[in-house]
């Protein structure tokens, strides 16, 4: 075996917090050697992105610092190094990408100028070289139109995009060690896919050894060839990757593969008698208007949803599945009032279409929403108890002792003790502040809730929970739910219909084995194959080939070519 | 561009006839008489009847409002109740004079505000930062007359550094120009502190480091331009604040400007100057604005003008 590039052993770094110093790493160790990946996982708070930070010397300060250990990069001791001595090390020796592509770039700098502006820094190439160079970064990124790319500046390209000029940059000076920092995890599936493959090929041709940090167990399958699993700061297992997906030997790393969703493996549905139906909506339309010009006529269109016609019974799930910008986030909106809409919406048998606000106010009681963030979902001033109460407040619905009565029933319900109910939202983790908003939707007894990537945030254990509790309540009070993610495995384990999104309209729908199993829609296939597969003996076989989603923006007067959808079975339709 | 320019110059000059109206209801509901004011204590009811027939104050609000905007719209901003002189020519000798006070006085309170502002954010909650900020909440709460009058004590009395008053030298301008960048710059620095250390939070700072680049190059490239966004609205906002302050700055000093001007007709109720001095002021702060959003998007590509 060839010699380690980075060696890292005994790291232990402090954070100080108003109540003392506190460990958040404790005795890492772990050897790094070319050409190989190794993947640090963990769920927040493992102190997986410290080790990263603290290897880039870029811990935030004076807040953390490194208590002791050694890394070692070759044979230059990194830890004690000046800012000079770091400064010829970063993206030189090792670079690093982020989380996330879309702020991690200069606003103002176009991609040449931060492309350059590397190279220079480290004395790569001279001046007059480094346009040829940036252009040549780009090319070995696979960005289309390289060209024409290094004139633009971060806004004007998509996440993807930026995070391949990320990557760029952090390749520009060949380092030894790439620290890829959940490179995909704000990223569309199909991207996450490009960008992966992208990294492993640069891998390849390199021999740059990656050290990937990541919550993702499908993306450690696929991309690690060793493993270290972190809990609370320490090192739970390390293992090569077939190892620890075969036959994980601690009990952390056990209940951690067993919680992650496997697609393709979520038991079926119950057969569920047929309910009223809740919410019927009908050629649902949303659209933004792009004004310009001398009077701010019109100019163009963002046609958000075109069309979408569904409904859903009481007891049932319908999950709406799309990449961002596909418009599912804005169904949910659009339901409960809160972007202007055309077309017809019935709930429980009501037409909402044209009410006013005050109107609108019953109908609300009947729809309720659980959002992607649970932490911005609450008001951090005011007690948990007052925000679940709230609700029935404004509805005039309990008051007094009825309403605490109420209030605490429902923080059982939720799984949350009545005690907590003083308390402010920074006291509870992310899980049970998604419990306090469900209870939150819970207070009106509505009959639909919308979760808008409700899980999305929350830990793989954390989400298996949070999942269960819905499908708890929906089992005893035969509730709806419109479910919207972006993640595959995730809508298999809940739904019992699903429908795929495309550009604002829908693209295949059906009951969920015929989509999820039987996909007949060339998009819905690109999205379930670029599904990171959280198994190292299954690789995905397939290359997600790059592909342009077009734009939703369309001139004034014109729009796009309404799709029509064809049953290929009695429970499947397919646009064609 | 210039379809965008036509309409901003439209929507400027609907501001301006705008102004002119609240302006001229705000004057006619004045309880001073003009016409007594030019026929003086002593004279008759009749000569100032006379008086009022002659200048047209007899006539309906509408009527005195339309004249006046007619006259406007050819150039002609009236004639001066109390000076033998045409309005324009009243603003068009005092104006220069204003305006390098202005120029030099926005100048001033950039190269301080800006400066304590970075100064302050990368020395964050060190007594560096305490102390400038101390600094800024004083020059924000010192009225400008105090700070003026302090600063001829001590520069111009005592230390006879620069003249006490009048103008035509540089020396001239420096206490005047002072005296009224002082409360911006106190404004400036606090702005330009939370902005910088905003940006230095921000991930693409990160990125940067990650390169390797040095903390001077991180600041003068990443951070500053960054930084600096939120402050160019802020100077179109700036004149108008500028206009009251000229007008105690202007007296203090002696400066012979539209300040001084506005305050001598707004003593002997002259009302077509200070119908004047209004409409040069609102003017300047409806074109600062205007400027402040076309330099907008040259420095920031993320703005399109729409």
């Amino acid at each position: 075996m060839n010699q380690p590039v980075l060696t890292v052993r005994d790291l232990s770094v402090q954070v100080a917090t108003p109540s003392g110093a506190k460990m958040v790493l404790e005795g890492l160790s772990f050897d790094l050697r070319a050409g190989e990946t190794l993947c640090l996982a963990g769920e927040s708070g493992s102190g997986k992105s410290m080790t990263a930070l603290a290897i880039m010397g870029l811990l935030p300060k004076p807040m953390c610092r490194i208590a002791g250990g050694s890394v070692k990069l070759g044979e230059t001791e990194l830890v004690g190094l000046s800012d000079a001595g770091y400064r010829q090390i970063r993206t030189a020796r090792v670079a690093m990408i982020f989380q996330e592509p879309m702020t991690s770039l200069n606003p103002l700098m176009t991609v040449q100028q931060q492309l350059s502006e590397t190279l220079l820094e480290h004395g790569a190439c001279t001046r007059a070289e480094a346009p040829g160079r940036a252009l040549q970064l780009l090319r070995d990124v696979q960005l289309t139109e390289p060209d024409r790319r290094l004139k633009q500046y971060p806004h004007e390209l998509s996440g993807g995009m930026r995070q391949r000029v990320m990557i760029a940059i952090a390749l520009a000076c060949d380092p030894e060690v790439l620290i890829a920092d959940e490179p995909t995890t704000a990223l569309d599936v199909t991207v996450q896919a490009e960008i992966l493959d992208l990294i492993r090929d640069l891998q390849r041709d390199h021999g740059t050894a990656v050290l990937m940090i990541t919550h993702d167990m499908g993306v450690v399958a696929e991309m690690a060839d060793r493993v270290v699993i972190l809990r609370h700061g320490c090192e739970v297992e390390s293992a090569p990757v077939r190892d620890l997906f075969a036959a994980p030997q601690s009990a952390y790393a056990q209940e951690l593969l067993a919680a992650v969703p496997r697609l393709g493996s979520a038991p079926p549905r119950p057969a569920k008698p047929q309910g009223p139906t809740v919410l019927k909506v009908d050629d649902l339309t949303v659209r933004f208007d792009v004004t310009g010009g001398l009077l701010n006529r019109v100019t163009a269109r963002v046609h958000a949803v075109e069309g979408v016609s569904f409904d859903i019974r009481a007891g049932e799930t319908l999950a709406l599945v799309g990449e961002s910008g596909c418009g599912k986030s804005t169904i949910g909106k659009a339901l409960l009032g809160l972007v202007p809409w055309q077309g017809s919406v019935l709930v429980n048998g009501r037409q909402t279409r044209g009410m006013g606000p005050a109107r609108l106010k019953p109908v609300r009681r009947d729809i309720q929403m659980v959002f992607q963030d649970p932490g911005a979902s609450l008001d951090s001033r005011m007690t948990v108890g007052d925000q679940v109460a709230e609700p029935l407040l404004i509805h005039g619905l309990a008051s007094g002792s009825e309403l605490t009565d109420r209030t605490e029933h429902l923080f059982r319900r939720v799984g949350l003790s009545p005690d907590m109910m003083a308390r402010y939202p920074h006291e509870f983790s992310g899980g049970q502040r998604q419990r306090i908003n469900i209870a939150r939707a819970l207070s009106l007894s509505p009959k639909l809730i919308v979760a808008d990537e409700s899980v999305s945030a929350l830990d793989v254990s954390v989400q298996a929970q949070v999942l269960g509790l819905l499908q708890e309540i929906q089992d005893e009070d035969g509730l709806a739910f419109l479910f919207i993610s972006h993640d595959m495995a995730v809508i298999e384990q809940v739904a019992d219909q699903v429908m795929v999104m495309r550009l604002g309209q829908v693209v295949e729908e059906g009951a969920r084995d015929a989509v999820l199993r039987d996909p007949r829609h060339a998009y819905t296939r690109r999205l379930l194959s670029a599904v990171p597969v959280p198994d190292p003996t299954q690789l995905r076989h397939e290359r997600i080939e790059t592909e342009s989603l077009g734009s939703p923006i369309w001139p004034a007067g014109q729009g796009p070519e309404k799709l029509h959808l064809n049953a290929v079975a009695p429970d499947h339709r397919v646009a064609v | 561009m210039s379809a965008y320019l036509v309409r901003r110059l439209f929507e400027s000059a609907l501001i301006l006839i705008g102004i002119t109206l609240v302006t001229f209801v705000l004057l006619y509901l004045v309880p001073a008489d003009p016409a007594r004011q030019i026929a003086g204590r002593s004279a008759t009811v009749e000569t100032v009847q006379n008086i009022r027939d002659q200048l047209g104050l007899n006539d309906p609000f509408f009527l005195q409002y339309w004249r006046y905007l007619t006259a406007l719209f050819q150039g002609d901003m009236g004639r001066s109740y109390l000076q033998r002189a045409e309005v324009s020519e009243l603003i068009a000798t005092r104006l220069p004079a204003s305006l390098l006070l202005m120029v030099a006085a926005i100048v001033t309170e950039l190269a301080f505000g800006l400066t304590i502002g970075i100064v302050a954010a990368l020395r964050r909650n060190k007594p560096v930062d305490h102390g400038l900020m101390i600094f800024s909440f004083v020059s924000i709460s010192a009225p400008q007359f105090v700070i003026g009058i302090l600063l001829l004590y001590v520069f111009a009395v005592k230390l006879g550094w620069f003249p006490i008053g009048g103008y035509g030298t540089f020396a001239h301008v420096v206490l005047p120009a002072v005296t009224l960048g002082f409360l911006g710059a106190g404004w400036y620095s606090r702005m330009m502190r939370s902005s910088v250390i905003d940006v230095l939070g921000q991930d693409f700072v990160r990125t940067a480091q990650a390169k390797g680049l040095g903390k001077a190059r991180i600041i003068l490239r990443h951070v500053l331009p960054n930084a600096i966004l939120p402050i160019i609205a802020m100077i179109g906002i700036d004149i108008g604040l500028f206009m009251s302050g000229i007008v105690v700055v202007e007296s203090v000093f002696g400066w012979p400007g539209i300040g001084q001007l506005a305050w001598q007709a707004i003593q002997r109720v002259d009302i077509p100057v200070i119908m004047g001095v209004t409409m040069v002021s609102a003017t300047a702060i409806v074109l600062g604005n205007l400027l402040a959003d076309l330099v907008a998007p040259l420095v920031d590509p993320r703005i399109k003008m729409k």
